[in-house]
């Protein structure tokens, strides 16, 4: 079971409870939208990644020679 | 300036773990708040990012911020609800993160600026820490907070939650 603590600060009574169905559906849709960030941003490191090395054999040289021309 | 920290209430994770720590009927009797949180997520990955939720609203925020993982720098806009980093599952055994949480003029008729510093805990270059600032626009007075995490996981045993009141005078 998932649960929330909640410590209500005028009282300072502290309660642990089950998510509610919104709540569920929250962390559900939240939980997809995480996923799918995560999988963009993959994507977009191994694209750029990619373009790189194709840049690099397109100019003929290597990483450590282009460091050094921006050095 | 604010001169004085009160601490308002603690929540601390039991053994069973928790998807959101909540405080509830925030008195208005400050001038800013503060949540000094450390945490760690049980989610199978090397670092997690808590999310806010303010007044059981989800919507209206903006950060932007600056940040450090795995031994790369950049920075990031997003319409979002991350306020930072905890480590997670993957990362070191009973490490934690810190977060520290700062919103000024919380009862104020203006929108909600917060700033965020946060660090990772992990022997390995798999690290992250984040500088942030964040948006709630909205001009509501805060009363309740709530911390959940961007995985829809569980914060595990002993993560605590603290949240300071600040008096300007």
């Amino acid at each position: 079971m998932t649960t929330a603590i909640e410590v209500n600060c005028a009282t300072g009574e502290v309660t642990e409870r089950p998510l509610t169905t919104e709540e569920l559906a929250q962390r559900e849709a939240d939980a997809q939208a995480h996923a799918a960030a995560e999988h963009e941003k993959e994507v977009a490191a191994t694209a750029a990644a990619e373009a790189k090395a194709a840049l690099l054999v397109k100019l003929g040289i290597t990483a450590d020679e282009a460091k050094l021309l921006l050095a | 300036m604010p001169n004085t920290f009160t601490k308002i209430a603690s929540v601390s994770v039991g053994v069973l773990g928790s998807s959101s720590l909540s405080f509830t009927s925030i008195p208005s009797t400050y001038t800013d708040l503060c949540i000094k949180l450390s945490g760690r997520s049980a989610n199978v990955s090397n670092f997690d990012n808590p999310r806010l939720t303010i007044n059981s609203s989800t919507s209206t925020f903006t950060r932007r911020e600056i940040y450090a993982e795995n031994g790369s720098a950049g920075s990031e806009v997003a319409s979002d609800r991350l306020i930072g980093v905890v480590p997670a599952f993957n990362a070191t055994s009973n490490t934690f993160g810190s977060l520290d949480f700062y919103l000024p003029n919380y009862t104020s008729a203006n929108y909600k600026s917060y700033s965020v510093d946060s660090v990772t805990e992990n022997n390995s270059s798999t690290q992250a820490m984040w500088l942030l600032a964040g948006l709630w626009s909205t001009t509501s007075a805060i009363t309740d907070i709530a911390i959940s995490l961007q995985s829809a996981g569980n914060f595990v045993q002993y993560s605590t939650a603290t949240l300071y009141g600040i008096k300007n005078s």
